[in-house]
């Protein structure tokens, strides 16, 4: 099978290529345009990428897919699907399911499953902690001979620096990044949403940036020490972007992401108790907003997430205190970031929003993908970054709908998705497309 | 009467305009009279059925709706959180809709979340009543908060409030605060420094720790009651330091102009907040509060009773 992708804008930081080509897709690989392959095969997919973007296939570290165990917000069948129609060809998932992924077989069973019904590449994580509790560390390196792609307790927090030590020094050993959601549970306590204005108006109980800005020094300091890579997962207040930032040029093994609501979305919007702004951390100031925006700008924030956190309607349609945190996001992720990043805020621009969509989370987990190198396998996504959308929740591939943004008129997205040289999704428009023989 | 009432709820007092707050205090002084007569009741909600939903216990506001509901003669069930199905699990959506098929005119909810008011009124065809919600608002209080200092003061324009306590968990500082400052009065929140944060300023307050300078200019002082031992032990070193610093002892009580209101939304911490004496004395004005309770209870159930659509 031989596909070509006539036209399109080649966008791959990784070559430092940015150039109107073809792409040719043999075998599942991406070849030389110019090869021979194309003489040979009599019969040529074509795939008219004219205005639209070329990328490598775009990768999200951060997502949960709930199984095993939460079958009815989102299995790993439904996410991998969302997934696709967000653009992505790679995801990475976080281990609070149930069972809690720290043990050998939970992985094997998620990898199984993963091969079983995902069309994309599903890579999953280990817990660093046994059951997320915190208290003794997980089997670590049988995490990592299972084919965990890094350790963390996301949704948790490890709150004993000294744990924390030893997790990050032992996973050094299997070479596992740790990724870590930064939030000190004293400082947190009962919140549920920001404290500031907000929260002081409605009565909600609140936690300041202060409590993820502690975690985040704290991690600096255990990678400094163990001379190991941590990511600090979804930034969102503006002292962890400056406390990044000092460290990152001392060269400390320290990185950070940035979710769409953090940047799209006040705590204002919290005004009419909508559980579908709850979510961990919290929507935050405008102050917060400005000094991501400055990170992500000066490179201090280098990759890109959404923290997919599907809940039911059931689940979410309760108490604001009562309701689980968390957003989907995998289906507005790519389209709030160009709309926000790249047209609106002109933060970056679009071959810098592709580096920290695609190579960057391939370099921080030591993924293969994140380029268009000739040889390496045809993940490959395109995109319109001017075509102007409306979210609608009730279309999506998600098995939940526990979106802020349904109804959001975004410009840009994904309009077709190629994992392995297969088209895995495909917007209705860019399916009519010639089939050359 | 209810001619520029159009809510069909009341969650809180933040969405209220000056003038409908007034009708609301003016309603409630038709009611008031009520209570004064031999037969201490009138037909106005005759054949509506009132339901008493109470998440978190209470014993007055709860007492105060349900006296309020039988004046007004409407039909009244107490529901309470040990005999709701919401001990079982139930969602308290599921309890609403349980409600609502059981023909419910009006729910009185109070609920330890905030926003749980809001969260009913917009799924329910009932009308909802905001009875206390988390540290959110407890509007009926409010009201009849202001209902005594118009009583008693005749006009809110320039007076000046202080309201001492723990405003941080406190509903019914937040609709004093939305009520009064929209009547034109002026609103000093007195307190410790972790109880009181500065965030209280954007709303429009005052914000102070000092509270024998406030004390002296102020027309009316409403305290808060102060929990410590149950809840609040990380947020001040002890009754004795709080007593010391923002107690109305009858020393201080001195620094009072002799017009001044003594308020208080009870139940009454006798020697903590509050000197037992001064809350007995001439200048409390603590029990008309209740009795001015369930005439604007009256007024409130009064004016939602007639819009909502069965």
């Amino acid at each position: 099978m031989t596909t070509l992708i006539r036209n399109g804008r080649i966008i791959d930081p990784a070559n430092k290529r940015d150039e109107i080509a073809d792409i040719l897709i043999s075998d599942g690989k991406i070849v030389s345009a110019g090869s021979e392959v194309r003489e040979q095969r009599s019969e040529i997919e074509e795939i008219d990428a004219s205005n639209l973007i070329v990328s490598p296939g775009l990768i999200d570290i951060h997502v949960h897919f709930r199984e095993p165990g939460f079958g009815w917000k989102e299995t790993i069948e439904s996410g991998a699907r969302a997934a696709a129609a967000g653009g992505f060809t790679t995801v990475v998932c976080m281990p609070n399911t149930s069972p809690v992924a720290d043990s050998p077989s939970t992985i094997a069973w998620i990898k199984d499953r993963a091969a079983e019904v995902a069309g994309i590449h599903v890579l999953p994580t280990g817990a660093i902690s046994k059951n997320l509790a915190g208290e003794e560390l997980a089997p670590i390196g049988s995490l990592a001979q299972a084919g965990v792609v890094a350790i963390t307790d996301d949704g948790r927090c490890i709150q004993n620096n000294e744990l924390m030590r030893r997790a990050v020094e032992y996973a050094r050993m299997f070479d596992l990044p740790v990724l870590d959601h930064c939030q000190d549970y004293n400082l947190v306590g009962n919140g549920v949403v920001h404290e500031g204005y907000w929260s002081t108006l409605l009565g909600l109980p609140g936690w300041p940036g202060a409590a993820e800005e502690a975690m985040v020094a704290r991690n600096i300091l255990l990678a400094e020490l163990c001379d190991h890579r941590i990511h600090c997962q979804h930034i969102s207040a503006a002292g962890s972007v400056r406390l990044l930032r000092e460290a990152r040029a001392r060269g400390v093994k320290i990185s950070g992401e940035v979710c769409p609501h953090h940047i799209a979305l006040t705590d204002a919007a919290i005004e009419n108790f909508d559980t579908n702004f709850k979510m961990n951390p919290p929507l935050r100031a405008q102050r917060d907003i400005d000094a991501l925006l400055d990170g992500i700008a000066d490179g201090t924030l280098e990759i890109l997430a959404s923290d997919h956190a599907p809940h039911a309607k059931f689940e979410k349609e309760v108490e604001f205190d009562a309701a689980p945190f968390g957003i989907i996001g995998l289906e507005t992720e790519l389209g709030l970031f160009l709309d926000l990043l790249v047209h609106r805020h002109k933060t970056i621009g679009l071959p810098r929003l592709i580096e920290m969509l695609t190579v960057n989370p391939a370099r921080l987990l030591g993924l293969e993908g994140g380029t268009l190198s000739f040889g390496t396998p045809a993940d490959i996504t395109l995109i319109d970054p001017d075509l102007e959308w409306t979210v609608n929740a009730e279309t999506f591939e998600s098995t939940s709908r526990n979106t802020p943004f349904d109804g959001w008129k975004l410009k840009g997205r994904a309009v077709r998705t190629i994992v392995g040289g297969k088209t895995v999704w495909a917007s209705a428009d860019s399916l009519r497309t010639k089939h050359a023989s | 009467m209810n001619s520029r009432w159009t809510r069909k709820d009341l969650v809180g007092l933040r969405e209220l305009s000056a003038e409908e707050i007034t009708l609301v205090l003016e309603t409630a002084d038709a009611f008031k009279q009520v209570g004064t007569r031999e037969v201490k009741k009138v037909p106005a909600l005759q054949g509506k059925t009132l339901i008493n939903l109470f998440i978190e216990p209470s014993t007055r506001t709860r007492t105060s709706f349900e006296l309020a509901a039988k004046r007004l003669s409407a039909d009244i069930v107490n529901i309470s959180a040990a005999t709701s199905s919401l001990t079982k699990g139930e969602t308290l959506k599921d309890t609403a809709k349980v409600l609502e098929a059981n023909h419910a005119d009006i729910i009185v909810l109070r609920h330890s979340s905030a926003g749980a008011a809001h969260f009913l009124a917009t799924r329910v065809r009932a009308s909802v009543i905001n009875a206390g919600d988390g540290a959110h608002e407890h509007p009926t209080q409010g009201l009849l908060d202001l209902y005594t200092i118009r009583e008693k003061k005749g006009t809110f324009a320039g007076l000046q409030v202080a309201i001492i306590g723990d405003i941080l968990f406190s509903r019914v500082a937040r609709s004093n605060i939305f009520a009064l400052l929209k009547m034109g009065a002026r609103v000093t929140l007195v307190g410790p420094s972790t109880l009181v944060p500065r965030e209280f300023e954007q709303l429009g307050a005052k914000v102070s720790h000092e509270v024998d300078e406030v004390l002296p200019t102020a027309d009316v002082v409403n305290l808060l009651r102060i929990q410590h031992e149950r809840q609040r032990k990380e947020y001040f070193p002890g009754i004795s330091e709080y007593i010391r610093f923002f107690g109305l002892t009858k020393e201080r009580a001195k620094l009072l102009k002799p017009d001044c209101l003594i308020m208080h939304p009870g139940p009454i911490n006798r020697g903590v907040e509050i000197d037992s004496e001064l809350a007995d004395g001439a200048q409390s004005v603590i029990f008309d509060q209740v009795t001015n309770g369930l005439a604007v209870r009256m007024a409130v159930l009064y004016l939602c009773a007639g819009i909502a659509t069965p």
